[in-house]
């Protein structure tokens, strides 16, 4: 299974970005080779609007089906529910050490949107 | 003849000035309130609200059935406003400018477009003023539909007078086309003449004449006055910094009302004005 972490960097040892459409970049790993690759999200970080849904559509591309982030705006969270993504928000600490904590089963995920006040 | 009353600095006085120029002019006048986002000429003119009609953008919906994910519809749109996950695409209505390109790239046709009301245009009478105003669905982003929709209304052989909006962005383009000439409402501060420089740039570009109104003058510095005069822009007229406009503007009274004599000089703006477009 391949889960998206949004980081700050390039490396897995680099700290979380904590916002979802604007994040520097996407480390998607795969849990069951334990290969990584690193989508850059220049394009979100200067999107005008719609910085989430672009970001869902790249995750969505990406065959992940999970994202573990700081938080997500309600548009960014209906689009990956329409793309059958789950959602870990809360994220904090290196790209690391979120995916340890998701592979010994620690992270949950949150039904409801982690932004209620829009973003 | 179409005069839009602009500014870059918001609050310099164009409402005072499209009022008082539309009040002071004789014969057949519109005012077209553009300002959408804060439609404010109605205190002044107190308009007998005729009719209105409501605007609306095209928006997408997608036939399920139809849809094939093929996400050309994801690809086409610069707004993000529909996003293509595999299935059916989900559409986000508040960021569609509603250009339509989704629905013309989609291959299976299984987009069409539905309105959505994004704001309203009201019409009216306000003496022998012809009224006219774009109001803004509080929440929406995206004005320049209304303002097109407002501007509908222009009429060949009018006086038309257009109250802009504040700054140099979108919709105060969308104000300025397709006008004779913008009067710059600005005042005598460096505050003022920093974004009166970006409205004359702005102005320039899409060439159209333009003139100065200094309000509030007496205040601040002479930085206007000498820009002015180097740069070749006619200052039309010079509102003083005076306590009868503040208490009439306070009370929703129109400047020539506040001072009488001021209904002779935005008439003598409106001539001045209409010589140098014919010319």
């Amino acid at each position: 299974m391949k889960v998206a972490v949004t980081s700050t960097g390039k490396t897995l040892d680099s700290p979380v970005d904590p916002r979802f459409g604007r994040a520097k970049n996407f480390i998607v790993f795969d849990t069951e080779t334990g290969a990584h690759e690193v989508l850059d999200n220049r394009s979100g970080v200067d999107a005008a609007h719609g910085a989430g849904p672009q970001a869902a559509q790249e995750i969505s591309r990406s065959g992940a089906k999970c994202v573990i982030t700081g938080r997500c705006g309600p548009k960014a969270e209906r689009a990956l529910q329409a793309a059958g993504i789950e959602v870990i928000p809360g994220a904090t600490g290196t790209v690391a050490e979120m995916l340890e904590k998701f592979r010994r089963g620690e992270l949950s995920s949150s039904a409801e949107s982690s932004d209620p006040n829009g973003s | 003849m179409r005069i839009v009353i602009a500014s870059g600095k918001g609050g310099t006085g164009k409402t005072t000035v499209a009022t008082g120029l539309a009040r002071s002019c004789e014969g057949d006048v519109q005012l077209l309130d553009c300002d959408v986002e804060e439609p404010d000429c109605h205190l002044f003119l107190k308009p007998n609200i005729e009719g209105s009609e409501a605007v609306g953008i095209p928006i997408p919906t997608v036939d399920g059935e139809k849809c094939t994910g093929h996400g050309e519809c994801g690809k086409i749109c610069q707004y993000n406003a529909i996003v293509s996950l595999g299935g059916a695409p989900v559409v986000f209505p508040e960021l569609c400018h509603g250009c339509g390109g989704c629905a013309l790239v989609c291959p299976e046709e299984a987009i069409t477009e539905v309105p959505r009301q994004v704001g309203v245009v009201e019409y009216g009478h306000s003496g022998h003023i012809e009224f006219i105003q774009g109001r803004l669905r509080v929440g929406e982003a995206m004005s320049p539909p209304v303002m097109r929709a407002v501007k509908k209304y222009v009429r060949e052989g009018a006086t038309t007078i257009i109250d802009a909006p504040p700054g140099t962005s979108c919709p105060v383009v969308e104000a300025v086309k397709h006008t004779d000439f913008a009067v710059l409402v600005t005042e005598p501060t460096p505050f003022g003449l920093n974004d009166l420089t970006l409205a004359v740039e702005m102005l320039r570009k899409l060439r159209i004449p333009l003139g100065v109104v200094i309000n509030r003058a007496g205040i601040g510095d002479d930085g206007v006055e000498a820009y002015c005069r180097s740069e070749g822009i006619s200052i039309l007229l010079r509102i003083p910094y005076d306590r009868r406009i503040a208490v009439a503007y306070s009370r929703g009274e129109t400047l020539e009302v506040a001072i009488p004599e001021y209904r002779e000089k935005l008439a003598g703006l409106a001539t001045a004005i209409a010589a140098k477009v014919s010319s």
